[in-house]
């Protein structure tokens, strides 16, 4: 009883930030729409005056619109000092916290976005350490000569396969589950997700990261008013190094049903190519994304979610380098140790997909297809005359 | 020492170090604000006026010189100095490369500022992005900024600049120096002394409210007039405009308007309304109603509108007086509820037939009412209705330092070879009353411009002069 009490608790707690959050935007979005000014930013402020007052569903669909490139903070003739004080990335980023966790599935793991860099922490422990025992206990021992980089036989591939199939299967419905409830939420009924026009205009937004570039594709803020494009490029090293490595592992699994060619695969091979090119980018991107998060103004973020970003893109940077390493070592004794602490590495990540960081992807890509859907169709305030 | 120094910190005094340091010249600004409040009412800027003969980037169709000129002409009633006009309208047909290079990035007209999408180019951002593109390129360059820097007096030799004072008591000596310091509108007992004392005893400048800055207290515009420079223009002239009675007394910028007035009607404290509502757009209208509403008794407008136009302005800062009937209206506003039912109840049946677009200058007007409406007049009867209450705010004052084409300051008719001014200090000299969106951002960037190459000139020239003895 008295963790369903403390999980009624926490419930309770989450609603009145949110409601407080939510109440936030909607002062400062009146102001905003008053002024409009930063209207060429980006997709917040055409959303913005499509409305005239701003609820919860907006406020989740315009948090999750907001890339935090702060553009419309240093512009703001109303920030502070001014006794406006309006910060619309901080509060908006405020929100989107509130997204991850009211659309979390099961709700109540929502809740691990409180202390997420510990969540991370945990799981990768966790992983790391699973690997470990279970190479101990099958192979006696976590350095052996003479394996010649056969991965399978430490871990036969079917357990492999079913191990993180099963993490990775788990991962992928929560997502699905949340951000089809989040969709809900913020759609109008009836509101068709169908538009292909729209789909391919939200999708170059996402992989262009269209918005981290200021409106004027000089770049977003970092540290001051300067503008810079370097986390737009870190941010796709990033994104394009994991979306790489996950090429890799799909080639291979190719290699492995289709034509029953068994790893390891020679360093010229396909999917060793394209995880070396994946891994280079998500060693230089997080370690980039990184510097500029400590570089970054605290007037732009929400300091609560710091451990949550530097969390996730320390966990990347991992496992980029236990994957390199266990490339460059691979042929070695040092082989099944290597290969438990990658895989307990990539587990964690496995593991806090929907707890963690990664969902802003996937969050932010929703609220992009409904912009997309949405300024397809007339504004329904015309205010016309100024 | 340095060659040129700037006095002032916003639009104009930028231009001026800009230019100067890119002629050469070492450029020291001091601008009186801390940094977080630099900029002056340039942070609150969000357009400039510009002449244009053929589409150019952010510009549709054209604004040639003659037609921005015309503009000028009408809203000044011919208070205006036509070959210092004609100067900074040709200035902002080819002074956006420039700004563009220091960094200032122009966006399509704002959603609902369509009426200026042919004469205005918008800045990305607003003014507060312009100002904190032109210091970073003006700190890039070696412009040395000090904040927290206001200046109280000068120190000068007949007509020559020496030095400034500020009011730490430090003294800082250049060879020549701009003044951009701004007008006097954030100096209330000079705003008093201005307006004075009305036939009801009142003193309107009392209820005004500042737009912009709190850092413009006419400091130097005050000392220059005593030292005799030669002055232009009339103390109570300046850009007013009706805004928002809830604003902020400094600082409340573009959000505080109130477009809903075209829409609706407005009335004063006794319940009458006194001017024609629907003359033109708003943006054509919007810079006469300050000073009409500072004429009304208690200096305070109520601008009533009902249902059937919400959606259709621009939305309101702050939220509107609403009530389920006009005697309840009235009640809350504390309005006299016989003389604003009267008033109401005329208006209302003067209205004739028209079809209602608040994007044209439609035909719906009232016929046998005075003062009569002449567009968007629809009968007010569909509640919830709603009321804002309207101050005059300013946004900056005309009384000027005299020029002419060089920006120099004159004594007895005769320019300074040392000491040059801009922006709202001379913004008088092309500005006599009235205003139009985004001239006076044409004015500060050309004149700001000039008194920067002039003043870097004037330098140089001292620099050769010392040589040569």
């Amino acid at each position: 009883m008295a963790v369903i009490d403390n999980l009624m608790d926490l419930a309770g707690k989450a609603e009145r930030e949110l409601d407080a959050n939510v109440a936030e935007v909607d002062r400062i979005l009146h102001i905003c729409n008053a002024c409009r000014y930063c209207e060429s930013f980006c997709a917040v402020f055409s959303a913005m005056t499509r409305r005239l007052d701003f609820n919860v569903a907006d406020a989740h669909y315009m948090a999750n619109l907001c890339h935090n490139c702060s553009a419309c903070l240093y512009a703001c003739q109303y920030a502070p000092p001014h006794e406006f004080g309006v910060n619309l990335p901080k509060t908006l980023s405020r929100v989107r916290r509130d997204t991850y966790m009211e659309y979390a599935f099961p709700r109540a793991f929502g809740e691990l976005y409180r202390q997420n860099g510990l969540a991370v922490a945990m799981a990768v422990s966790l992983g790391v350490a699973l690997f470990l025992i279970a190479t101990i206990l099958s192979q006696g021992s976590l350095f052996i000569d003479g394996l010649e980089a056969d991965f399978y036989a430490i871990f036969p591939h079917n357990v492999l396969a079913v191990t993180f199939g099963a993490a990775f299967g788990w991962s992928a419905i929560a997502l699905a589950v949340g951000v089809s409830r989040f969709w809900r939420q913020v759609s109008e009924p009836g509101h068709s997700v169908l538009v292909p026009d729209a789909i391919g205009a939200a999708a170059k937004s996402a992989l262009t990261l269209k918005y981290l570039g200021g409106g004027h594709g000089d770049g977003c803020n970092n540290e001051d008013d300067a503008f810079t494009l370097w986390r737009r490029r870190f941010h796709h090293l990033t994104f394009y190094g994991f979306m790489l490595c996950f090429a890799s592992t799909s080639v291979a699994t190719l290699y492995h049903y289709l034509w029953g060619v068994e790893a390891p695969y020679p360093v010229f091979s396909l999917p060793v190519l394209l995880g070396t090119a994946g891994g280079m980018g998500l060693i230089i991107g997080p370690a980039g994304l990184f510097w500029l998060s400590m570089r970054r103004n605290d007037m732009q973020i929400d300091e609560r979610q710091k451990t949550m970003d530097r969390g996730f893109i320390a966990l990347l940077f991992f496992i980029s380098l236990t994957g390199l390493a266990l490339l460059a070592w691979r042929e070695s004794t040092w082989m099944p140790f290597l290969l438990a602490i990658h895989l307990g590495f990539v587990m964690g990540l496995f593991l806090t997909l929907p707890y963690g960081k990664f969902a802003h992807g996937i969050f932010r890509s929703a609220a992009l297809l409904k912009h997309a859907i949405e300024k397809r169709k007339p504004n329904p305030v015309q205010a016309g005359s100024e | 020492m340095v060659d040129v120094l700037v006095i002032g910190g916003g639009n104009a005094a930028l231009c001026a170090a800009l230019m100067a340091r890119e002629a050469g010249a070492s450029v020291l600004m001091l601008e009186a604000s801390p940094k977080e409040w630099r900029g002056g009412n340039s942070q609150h800027t969000r357009n400039l006026r510009c002449m244009h003969d053929a589409p150019q980037d952010v510009l549709v169709d054209a604004y040639p010189e003659e037609e921005f000129w015309q503009d000028l002409l009408k809203v000044t009633g011919g208070e205006t100095n036509e070959h210092l006009a004609r100067l900074a309208i040709r200035a902002s047909s080819t002074c956006r490369d420039w700004m563009r290079k220091h960094g200032v990035r122009f966006q399509p007209p704002l959603s609902g500022a369509l009426h200026v999408a042919r004469t205005n180019a918008f800045f990305m951002g607003g003014g507060k992005a312009l100002v904190n593109a032109y210091y970073r390129s003006a700190e890039a360059l070696g412009v040395k900024v000090r904040y927290d820097t206001p200046v109280a007096e000068l120190i000068l030799d007949g007509d020559r600049f020496v030095g400034a004072i500020t009011e730490a008591g430090e003294k800082i000596t250049a060879k020549t120096a701009v003044l951009a310091a701004g007008g006097f509108e954030s100096n209330r007992e000079w705003l008093r002394a201005a307006w004075g004392r009305n036939d009801r005893g009142e003193w309107p400048a009392d209820n005004f409210l500042i737009r912009g800055t709190r850092f413009n207290q006419g400091v130097l515009l005050k000392y220059m007039m005593e030292a005799g420079a030669d002055i232009i223009g009339d103390p109570s002239q300046g850009h007013c405009v009706a805004i928002d009675a809830r604003a902020p007394l400094y600082d409340g910028g573009i959000c505080t308007r109130i477009d809903c007035v075209s829409l609706g009607v407005v009335v004063n404290r006794e319940g009458e309304r006194f001017y024609d509502e629907g003359e033109d757009f708003w943006p054509k209208r919007y810079a006469i109603w300050g000073r009409l509403v500072a004429q009304q008794p208690g200096q305070i407008g109520y601008s009533i509108i009902d249902r059937k136009v919400i959606g259709r302005f621009m939305p309101p800062v702050f939220p509107g007086i609403t009530a389920e009937s006009l005697p309840e209206l009235a009640e809350k506003l504390g309005l006299p509820v016989g003389t604003f039912m009267q008033t109401v109840n005329a208006y209302n049946a003067a209205c004739q037939p028209g079809t209602f677009d608040h994007t044209t200058l439609d035909d719906c007007r009232t016929d046998g009412v005075s003062p009569p409406k002449t567009h968007w007049a629809q009968r007010i009867d569909k509640p919830p209705f709603y009321a804002y209450a309207l101050r005059p705010g300013i946004t900056f004052t005309y009384l000027s330092l005299k020029v002419d084409e060089t920006a120099a300051v004159r004594f007895a008719d005769r320019p300074s070879p040392n000491l040059f001014v801009a922006g709202e200090m001379m913004a008088g000299n092309v500005l006599g009353k009235g205003y139009t969106a985004g001239v006076g951002m044409s004015i500060g960037t050309a004149f700001g411009r000039i008194a920067g190459t002039q003043a870097a000139a004037a330098a140089a020239r001292g620099e050769q002069q010392i040589r040569r003895q």
